[in-house]
């Protein structure tokens, strides 16, 4: 496999450590994002810098509809996978009294997802090879007090994740979901309370290991499996007066 | 728009500073922080300037860390067009495998485009070429109001060379064009030849003069009476394919292994004994009248193979003193500053002299027509803040300058008098940037300030 990779959400801070990982590669790029100067800004780098084509597309994650056109049996055409970064944090204390907030955190964490994955499973699917790639978060693990709206959507990115893998195994088409821990993006950049915060390129450079061997779950950096198990396993009693 | 406070230091790790850092990915970000945040700004690009130029001690420091991309190149021409915060490793990872150089290199690849130009950094070519300057097609700043302007020669020409040099004071490199130089092969010749005072080392120079394109030499700083200055030259020049012996990629980028300093050594580590036997070792390492094939990173970049080296001269830190002297005075003041160091017990090793070539039009800009020497001095408290002032006082009896990127010191008398440009520099900036935004812990210090 050497085609095409799709990357939604690729101005994204880990969005753009994934196109270079894979412009290393030589692999020709597809990035869709909604910041035009950006994509543009990206994609003159890594023609310039690896020598791949790299095309933009205009994509805003607000639009349910938008993805049913942009991923079509021609547009993806020598598509060998999509990896999909888009992702907005939000404020959780805000989405308790704002309607906007909790519907935008829920739209574009878990919707646009849903309305990616739905036309380029089909495409894959009769294609029956390739993969689909979904950055999640370690924040979709467990609701905690402090992050539940973007961790609830996270975490319905993992069960749709879940029924999708189960339906495309026949198809061979590998699904991974990837849940990063702390990682230094413009996300993140100034909030308190963070440790062990990875670099966007070792982030997309676990990504492209797991897509390679075609792993259903995976943690980044690896020793947020160890940290989550103990958030699961610890009992109400305890988990409720901790300040996660 | 978000900002860390963090304590933050140079990369002579002296003076630390708290500043509140701001990380921009967009233009329109960086445009609201220029626009919009009250305190006082200066860009940083990798941290590289050695004391203040780049600090802002309780005030605003943009990181220019992810203004990294490449816009456009043109194979035929060699201009590059990149964001400032474009690392010049990053330039010649991408660029030396097809046969390009950077016009101007110092001695680190861990300098980004825009703090190049804002320091208008020389290399070993100085004499030759010039400074960052001279290779600089054009750039877009952001001034104080977050608006952009494009400067090059012909166009805003005033804000072209007052930026040059212009320490980040005039505004934000957002993009630059720049010019790269055609290379023939990633290798280069280097010949090398040891002397036995400073009146030979001076004299070499003026006899090797236009023989390479590249120059640098080692001085041992412990040697004295008839043997002060003895030291190591090094000239080289980029090799012939046919040099390389058929070496199947003349062009790829033999990158070292990289080592660590994973902590600061303890101040005892530099001392009079260890210094001597390194001055001793390095003198009789190396060959004389030999030309050895060396790689790009082995000649221009020796130190970058150690991360964090600078841990080395333990937690006080270090100055990079940094001074150039006109032909006319400089094997005086070369002498007069070697001693001085050598009387003050300083420890110091790590050392470059270099002939310079005629002065640029940065306004600011430190080089001019004579020899620089470049030395690491141990920080060690008052005693190293009064060397390095006694320094800068013989700097200015010599008619000599020191440089602001290194510089940790200087006063605002000193300053004006090393810089006579200054005063056109203010006019200009009271013009672009009339509330003063643009501002550091080094323009307080040296008062380059319309206040």
């Amino acid at each position: 496999m050497a085609g095409k990779i799709v990357i939604v959400g690729a101005t994204s801070g880990i969005g753009q450590a994934i196109a270079h990982q894979y412009g290393e590669a030589k692999r020709s790029l597809w990035l869709l994002g909604r910041d035009r100067d950006a994509l543009d800004r990206l994609a003159a780098d890594c023609r310039i810098r690896y020598g791949v084509e790299a095309a933009v597309s205009l994509y805003d994650a607000e639009d349910m509809a938008a993805p049913e056109s942009l991923f079509t049996d021609a547009s993806l055409d020598g598509v060998d996978g999509a990896i999909l970064c888009q992702g907005y944090l939000g404020d959780n204390a805000q989405s308790r009294r704002d309607l906007t907030e909790w519907k935008r955190t829920l739209e574009v964490n878990f919707l646009s997802v849903v309305a990616c994955l739905t036309p380029l499973a089909n495409v894959l699917e009769k294609r029956q090879n390739g993969f689909l790639c979904v950055v999640s978060s370690v924040a979709g693990v467990r609701g905690r007090q402090s992050n539940y709206v973007y961790g609830s959507a996270k975490g319905a990115v993992s069960v749709f994740l879940e029924g999708l893998r189960h339906r495309l195994f026949k198809a061979k088409v590998s699904v991974t979901e990837v849940r990063p821990g702390f990682v230094d993006t413009a996300m993140t950049f100034g909030l308190p309370g963070l440790f062990l915060v990875a670099s966007t390129e070792k982030v997309a450079g676990d990504i492209a290991h797991a897509i390679a061997k075609r792993k259903a779950v995976t943690y980044t950096p690896r020793f947020w499996w160890a940290i989550l198990t103990i958030i699961k396993c610890l009992p109400r009693f305890v988990f409720h007066r901790s300040k996660l | 728009m978000r900002s860390i406070t963090k304590t933050i230091s140079g990369w002579g790790l002296y003076p630390q500073e708290s500043c509140h850092l701001f990380r921009p990915e967009r233009e329109r970000e960086l445009k609201e922080i220029v626009a919009q945040e009250p305190k006082f700004l200066v860009p940083r690009g990798l941290g590289r300037a050695y004391a203040d130029a780049a600090l802002n001690a309780d005030q605003g420091v943009v990181l220019q860390d992810r203004f990294s991309h490449f816009l456009a190149f043109d194979p035929k021409t060699g201009i590059l067009e990149c964001e400032g915060g474009v690392s010049f490793e990053d330039i010649l990872e991408t660029f030396v495998p097809r046969g390009f150089f950077l016009g101007v290199s110092p001695g680190t690849k861990f300098v980004t485009v825009g703090g190049a130009i804002a320091a208008d950094i020389h290399g070993k070519n100085h004499d030759r070429d010039g400074s960052m300057g001279n290779f600089v097609e054009h750039f877009h700043l952001m001034t104080a109001d977050g608006g952009q302007t494009k400067c090059s020669r012909t166009e805003n020409a005033d804000l072209f060379w007052a930026t040059i040099g212009g320490m980040g004071l005039t505004g934000i490199i957002t993009r630059a064009a720049i010019r790269l130089k055609p290379i023939p092969s990633s290798r280069l010749n280097v010949y090398f030849e040891k002397t036995k005072g400073l009146d030979e080392t001076l004299e070499r120079f003026t006899a090797m003069e236009g023989r390479y394109p590249f120059t640098v030499c080692w001085m041992d700083m412990l040697a004295t009476g008839s043997r002060l200055g003895r030291s190591v030259l090094m000239q080289g020049d980029f090799a012939a394919v046919s040099d390389l012996h058929g070496d199947p990629a003349p062009l790829a980028l033999r990158l070292p292994k990289k080592i660590n300093l994973p902590f600061t050594l303890p101040e005892a580590t530099l001392n009079a004994l260890s210094v001597k036997l390194f001055n001793t070792f390095i003198y009789t390492k190396y060959p004389h009248q030999k030309t050895k094939l060396l790689t790009i990173d082995q000649y221009f970049y020796p130190l970058d193979v150690m991360n964090h080296w600078n841990r080395g001269y333990g937690k006080r830190g270090f100055i990079q003193y940094q001074a150039v002297w006109p032909f006319a005075s400089s094997k005086e003041a070369l002498k007069k500053t070697v001693q001085e160091i050598q009387k003050a017990g300083a420890n110091a090793c790590l050392n470059v002299l270099k002939p310079m070539g005629p002065q640029g039009e940065g306004w600011l800009s430190f080089p001019l027509a004579g020899h620089t020497l470049a030395i690491d001095i141990p920080f060690r408290g008052d005693k190293t803040t009064r060397l390095v002032k006694r320094l800068n006082d013989l700097a200015l009896d010599y008619g000599g300058r020191v440089y602001l990127a290194k510089d940790a010191f200087l006063s605002p008398e000193g300053f004006r008098r090393m810089y006579p440009n200054w005063e056109k520099f203010l006019k200009l900036k009271a013009k672009i940037d009339p509330k003063g935004k643009f501002s550091s812990s080094l323009s307080r210090r040296i008062n380059l300030e319309n206040r």
